[in-house]
C-alpha cells in the first residue's frame, strides 16, 4: 500500500542572530526577522510592492552558503541558521551606502526632501559619516515638465519603488527603466518628458513611496517635502480582501 | 588645581563654504565661556594671527577645497594639527560648492564673470587662486580624522564633539548631525 | 520516424556520399565567411561546371569550422569513394585560399594533383592532440543538411532514447558521464537535470543558453554554425529525461549565420519527424522556439535570459529560487549551455562511461577553447580535460608568433583571470583553473606576451563589465563605474597607493555583494592580475617602479583584440 503523504509542515524553527525564532513556510528571511524585531536595513524594499533585490543592503548570512543572500528574497528554511548584522555586513553596507551617496549629486543641504529621506536616514543608522569613494559627479539633469510633480535624477538611487508602484499598483505602467549600468535611469513611458506622458495618472504614489528627493511634489522647498509611506501596506491589504 | 591643565590649542580655517559652520560654533554661545578656559584658539578667522602654530593639538577645517589656496591650507592645517576635524558639509561632502563639478570651469566662469557681470565682464586673473578642476571633500586632499557633517553642524553637534574630546573621548556625531543637518 | 526510417536516410545519404570521387569542402562558418569562403565556393562550383567531363566527380559543398581560423578560407578536398572502397586516400587541407585560388584547385582535385603553396599540413599537433566530441562532425558535415548529420550518426542518440530508454536511464548515463556545465559554472549537468526532472509541474521548459558574449570566444557560434542539429537532438533528448515539451534557444543577434542555420535546422527536424508530436510513436512531444537576444551580455545570466524570453527587461533577479524550480513563466526550467547540450548526443550514444573515461577526478570529457590574441594557431580547439596549458599554449597553438615571449593566458572572459608563464604546466580542469584564481569559463582563451600591460588587461575587462552592467544592483552598477575610474587612473600612471587600496576593497565589496555573477566575478580580472602582476600595479603608481626594476609595458597595446590577420 502506498505512503500516505504528510501534511505539508506549517512552521519551521531556525536562528536568526543566536535567536531560536519559528517561521511559516514561504515567509522571508526579512519578515520573520522582522517578526522578531529584528530590523534588517533596506532601501529598494517596501511592504506592498514585489520584491526586487537590487539595493543590496539587506544581504545577510546564512551558515553553509558560501555567500551572501538579500533577506527581501530569500525564503526561510527549517533550520536555518542566519547572521543580520556582523561586522563584515556591517562594513560592506557602509561601503553600498557611500556607492549610492558617490553615485549622483545628493546635495542634502538643498534637497526638498532634507530630513525625510530613507537615504539620510540610513547613512545614520549605518555610521556613514563621510563617503571615502571619489564622487561621481555625473551631469544628470531633472524632468519639471509634469504639472504637479518633479523627477531629480541627481537624487535617484534606482531603488525601483516608483516603477513598482505605478506598474503594480496604480496599474498606469508610466514609470520604467532606460539605459543600462550606470548610466540607468527611471523613464516616463518611452523615455518621453513625464508632462507629456499620456498613461501618467498623476496619482502621486511615485512621489509618496520615493525614499529620497528624486520623486518630489512641486512647490516645495528644502527640507518640505514630507513623505506618506504608509498609505501602500493598507492599500495592499485592502485590495486583497476585496478580492 | 593649582596645576591647572594646559589650554588645547585649536586651529580653523574657513575654506569654500559660507561661514555657517564658523557661525554655528559661535552659537555655543554661554557654553564658550565654559570651553574657553580649556582652549586656546591660535589661528582662525575670528582670531588675528597670521601663521598656524606648529603642534597645534586640534584642526577644524570648514568648507570645501575648491582652490589652490584652500588646497595649500587644508596641508598646512594637516602638518600643523595633531587632530584634523573636517566640520560640516562643504568640508565632509562638498556640498554646495561642488555642484559646479558637473560644469567645466569656462561655464563656470562665463555665467559668473560675464553672464551675470554688469560692469566690465572679464574672468578674474589677479590676486585669485585658481580653481581647481573639481570641488573636493577635505579628506580626498588630506587624511581626516573625524567627520561632523550637517549644514552646519548644529551647535550642540559641536559642543559635544568639542566636550568630548576635551574629556579625552571619542565623540560620535552621527548621535546629534548627519548630512543636511 | 521510427528507428529503422533513421537508418534508412542515413544509408542512403551515405550511399550518395560513397558515389562522389573527389569532394572539395569549404569552410562555411563564420570566420572563413567574413573573408569570403562561400563566394569561394560558388566560383569553384561554376568552375567545376564550366570545366565538364575533366571535373566528373567532382563535388563542391560547403562545411562547418575546420578549427584554425587564422589560416582560413580552409578547404580541404577528400575522395569519399576510395574511403568507401578502403583505398588509401589522403585528404588535403588548402590554407588562405583566395577567389584567385578557386579555379586551380578545382583542376588540381580534378586532376589528382595538389596546389602545393597552398597545402595546410595537417599532420602537426593542432589537429592530432585534440579530442574531438562537440565538434566531431564540425568541418566534415554540411551543416545545412539533416541528412548529412543523419549519416554521421546524427539523432540516433534521440531515437535510441525515445524507443530504448526511460527518461531515468537518460538522467542515469549523463549523471555517470560526470559531465558539468560548459557556459563557466561546472555545475554537474546530471544534477541540474535530475533536480528539474524531480520537480512536480504540469509544464517544464528547456532553454538552451547561446547568447555567448565573452570577449573572445567563439565555441558556441562555430558549434552552432557548424552542427545546428547536434543542439536540437541534445535538447529534445533532454526534454525527454526532464519531462518538458517546449524549449526555447536564447541566441544573440549578432550570430546572424548560426541563426539562419538553426531556423533551417528546426524545419528539417520538423519534416523528418525529429521535432513535433508523438515523436518515435511516443507520447513525447517537443518543440524548438528561437529567440534572439538584443545584445546584453548580461542576458547570459540565467535569470536575466529568462526575463528577456518572457519579454521582460532583461535583468537578473536574486536566486534563490533557482530556475530548476522557478524558471521560465515560473515554471521548472533547464538551462544548458549549447556545448553541454551539444556533448549529449554523444554521450547517448556511446555512454555516459565513454565520456567519464576521458578527463581528470572530477572534470570530465573535453572542452572546446577559442585560442585567439597573440598565438600562432588562433582558431577553435577540443582538447580532453587535463591537457596542460602548456600543450595548448605550445603545441596546438604552436606558441607566440614573431618570436615573442608568453606573458599570461586569460581564460573566463571578464568573469575570469591570468594564469602566468609559472603555472603551465598546470591541467586545465574546473578545480586547478579555480585554485590559480580564473575560471574553466565558457571557453574564451586569450593569449599574450611580454607587450601587454597586465593592468590594461584589468581595465579593458573592468570596462566591459562596467558597460555591460544592468544597472540593477549597487554594488556592479556604482562599483564598475568606480573601479574602471581607478584602474583608467592607474593606466595613466596617475595614482596613488590610497588608490590602490580602494580599489582592492572595491573588489572585495562587489565581488561579495552584487546581485548576479557579472557583478560577483566583475573583479576577478582585477584580482588575478593583482596577484600575478602586483609589481606592475605598483609600477603604474604615480613615480612607481616594478618590483624588479623592469619597465611596465605601454598601455598602447590594446590587450585581447588580435591586432595582426595572419596571411
Amino acid at each position: 500500500m502506498a505512503r500516505q503523504k504528510l501534511p505539508p509542515t506549517q512552521t519551521l524553527t531556525m536562528k536568526i542572530d543566536d535567536v531560536d525564532v519559528t517561521a511559516k513556510p514561504g515567509q522571508t528571511i526579512k519578515d520573520v526577522a522582522r517578526d522578531h524585531d529584528i530590523i534588517i536595513p533596506g532601501l529598494c524594499y517596501l511592504d506592498g510592492l514585489s520584491i526586487w533585490g537590487g539595493c543590496r543592503l539587506c544581504l545577510v548570512e546564512v551558515e553553509g552558503m558560501n555567500k551572501l543572500l538579500a533577506s527581501c528574497s530569500t525564503e526561510v528554511a527549517e533550520g536555518m541558521v542566519v547572521h543580520t548584522d556582523s561586522p563584515k555586513l556591517r562594513a560592506y553596507r557602509k561601503v553600498v551606502i557611500e556607492m549610492l551617496f558617490a553615485e549622483r549629486n545628493h546635495v542634502c543641504s538643498v534637497c526638498v526632501s532634507n530630513g525625510g529621506c530613507e537615504l539620510q536616514d540610513m547613512a545614520v543608522e549605518l555610521g556613514v559619516d563621510h563617503v571615502h569613494l571619489p564622487y561621481m559627479d555625473p551631469d544628470v539633469n531633472l524632468d519639471s515638465s509634469n504639472d504637479r510633480f518633479r523627477l531629480d535624477h541627481n537624487r535617484c538611487i534606482m531603488c525601483t519603488r516608483c516603477v513598482r508602484v505605478c506598474g503594480e499598483i496604480e496599474g498606469a505602467f508610466t514609470k520604467g527603466i532606460g539605459g543600462r549600468g550606470i548610466d540607468v535611469r527611471i523613464i516616463n513611458d518611452l523615455n518621453m518628458p513625464w508632462g507629456e506622458s499620456q498613461t501618467c495618472t498623476s496619482c502621486g504614489k511615485c512621489v509618496h513611496v520615493c525614499p529620497t528627493g528624486a520623486l518630489v511634489e512641486k512647490g516645495t522647498a528644502a527640507a518640505e517635502m514630507d513623505k506618506r509611506r504608509a498609505f501602500l501596506p493598507y492599500l495592499t491589504i485592502m485590495r486583497e480582501a476585496q478580492r | 588645581m593649582s596645576d591647572k591643565k594646559k589650554p588645547v590649542t585649536i586651529a580653523t580655517v574657513w575654506l569654500d563654504g559660507c561661514s555657517g559652520c564658523h557661525m554655528s560654533f559661535l552659537d555655543l554661545d554661554e557654553r564658550l565661556v565654559e570651553i574657553a578656559p580649556l582652549i586656546e584658539m591660535v589661528y582662525s578667522p575670528v582670531v588675528d594671527s597670521k601663521e598656524i602654530p606648529k603642534g597645534t593639538d586640534v584642526g577644524i577645517i570648514e568648507g570645501a577645497i575648491s582652490n589652490e589656496d584652500d588646497r595649500a591650507k587644508a596641508l598646512k592645517m594637516r602638518a600643523a594639527c595633531g587632530f584634523l576635524i573636517s566640520l560640516g558639509d562643504c568640508a565632509v561632502t562638498g556640498n554646495v560648492p561642488s555642484m559646479r563639478n558637473v560644469f567645466d570651469q569656462k561655464e563656470c566662469f562665463d555665467r559668473s564673470y560675464h553672464e551675470n557681470a554688469q560692469l566690465q565682464p572679464m574672468d578674474p586673473t589677479v590676486c585669485v587662486p585658481p580653481l581647481l578642476d573639481k570641488v573636493l571633500p577635505v579628506h580626498q586632499v588630506v587624511d581626516v580624522d573625524l567627520y561632523v557633517p550637517g549644514c552646519p553642524p548644529p551647535a550642540d553637534a559641536i559642543y559635544y564633539v568639542l566636550s568630548e574630546l576635551l574629556a579625552g573621548r571619542q565623540p560620535d556625531p552621527l548621535l546629534l548631525t548627519r548630512f543636511g543637518k | 520516424m521510427t528507428p529503422e526510417e533513421l537508418i534508412q536516410i542515413a544509408e542512403e545519404r551515405r550511399g550518395q556520399q560513397a558515389a562522389v570521387g573527389k569532394r572539395i569542402n569549404v569552410c562555411a562558418a563564420a570566420s572563413c565567411m567574413s573573408r569570403h569562403s562561400d563566394k569561394i565556393a560558388e566560383e569553384m562550383s561554376s568552375h567545376a561546371e564550366s570545366l565538364g567531363d575533366k571535373a566528373e566527380g567532382v563535388e563542391v559543398r560547403c562545411v562547418g569550422c575546420m578549427g584554425l581560423c587564422s589560416a582560413g578560407p580552409l578547404v580541404e578536398v577528400d575522395h569519399p569513394a576510395d574511403e568507401a572502397a578502403g583505398n588509401d586516400a589522403p585528404k588535403t587541407m588548402y590554407r588562405g585560399v583566395s577567389m584567385d585560388d578557386a579555379d586551380r584547385i578545382v583542376e588540381a582535385a580534378a586532376g589528382g594533383t595538389t596546389v602545393e603553396q597552398l597545402v595546410q599540413p595537417t599532420d602537426i599537433p593542432y589537429f592530432s592532440r585534440q579530442k574531438r566530441i562537440v565538434t566531431e562532425n564540425s568541418g566534415y558535415i554540411d551543416p545545412e543538411s539533416i541528412e548529412d548529420y543523419i549519416a554521421a550518426d546524427g539523432y540516433s542518440g534521440l531515437v535510441t532514447a525515445l524507443t530504448e530508454m526511460s527518461p531515468n536511464d537518460v538522467l542515469h548515463e549523463v549523471t555517470i558521464s560526470g559531465l558539468r556545465g560548459r557556459g563557466g559554472g561546472g555545475f554537474p549537468t546530471g544534477l541540474k537535470w535530475s533536480t528539474v526532472a524531480k520537480t512536480d509541474a504540469d509544464k517544464k521548459y528547456v532553454v538552451c543558453n547561446a547568447d555567448e558574449g565573452d570577449p573572445g570566444a567563439f565555441m558556441d557560434r562555430a558549434v552552432l554554425e557548424s552542427d545546428p542539429h547536434r543542439i536540437i537532438e541534445g535538447m529534445t533528448i533532454a526534454g525527454y529525461a526532464v519531462g518538458a515539451s517546449k524549449a526555447y534557444i536564447y541566441v544573440r543577434a549578432e550570430y546572424p549565420l548560426a541563426i539562419a542555420r538553426l531556423k533551417k535546422a528546426i524545419r528539417q527536424a520538423q519534416k523528418y519527424e525529429l521535432l513535433g508530436t508523438n515523436l518515435c510513436d511516443t507520447p513525447f512531444n517537443f518543440e524548438i522556439e528561437l529567440r534572439l537576444g538584443a545584445g546584453a551580455f548580461v542576458c547570459g545570466e540565467e535569470t536575466a535570459l529568462i526575463a528577456s524570453i518572457e519579454g521582460r527587461r532583461g535583468v537578473p533577479r536574486p536566486r534563490p529560487p533557482f530556475p530548476a524550480s522557478y524558471g521560465l513563466y515560473g515554471k521548472p526550467t533547464l538551462i544548458n549551455n549549447v556545448e553541454t547540450l551539444a556533448t549529449i548526443p554523444w554521450i547517448v550514444r556511446n555512454g555516459g562511461d565513454a565520456l567519464a573515461s576521458i578527463g581528470t577526478a572530477k572534470s570530465k570529457g573535453t572542452k572546446v577553447f577559442a585560442l585567439a590574441g597573440k598565438i600562432v594557431n588562433n582558431g577553435l580547439i577540443e582538447v580532453p580535460m587535463g591537457i596542460s596549458l602548456r600543450e595548448i599554449v605550445y603545441d596546438i597553438g604552436d606558441g607566440i608568433p614573431d618570436g615573442g615571449t608568453f606573458k599570461a593566458v586569460q581564460t573566463g572572459g571578464p568573469s575570469g583571470g591570468c594564469v602566468p608563464g609559472n603555472l603551465l604546466d598546470m591541467p586545465v580542469d574546473y578545480e586547478s583553473l579555480q585554485e590559480a584564481g580564473t575560471i574553466m569559463g565558457s571557453g574564451g582563451m586569450i593569449i599574450m606576451d611580454e607587450a601587454s600591460n597586465m593592468v590594461d588587461v584589468a581595465r579593458f575587462f573592468m570596462e566591459f563589465c562596467k558597460d555591460e552592467s544592468c544597472g540593477k544592483c549597487t554594488p556592479c552598477r556604482v562599483g564598475t563605474a568606480q573601479m574602471l575610474d581607478l584602474l583608467e587612473k592607474l593606466c595613466a600612471k596617475s595614482a596613488t597607493e590610497k588608490d590602490l587600496e580602494l580599489l582592492k576593497e572595491l573588489c572585495d565589496v562587489v565581488k561579495a555583494c552584487s546581485l548576479c555573477g557579472l557583478g560577483q566575478t566583475a573583479p576577478n580580472p582585477v584580482l588575478s592580475t593583482l596577484r600575478y602582476f602586483e609589481d606592475e600595479y605598483m609600477g603604474s603608481l604615480v613615480g612607481g617602479v616594478s618590483g624588479d626594476g623592469r619597465p611596465v609595458p605601454d598601455v598602447e597595446t590594446k590587450a585581447g583584440a588580435p591586432d595582426r590577420i595572419e596571411r
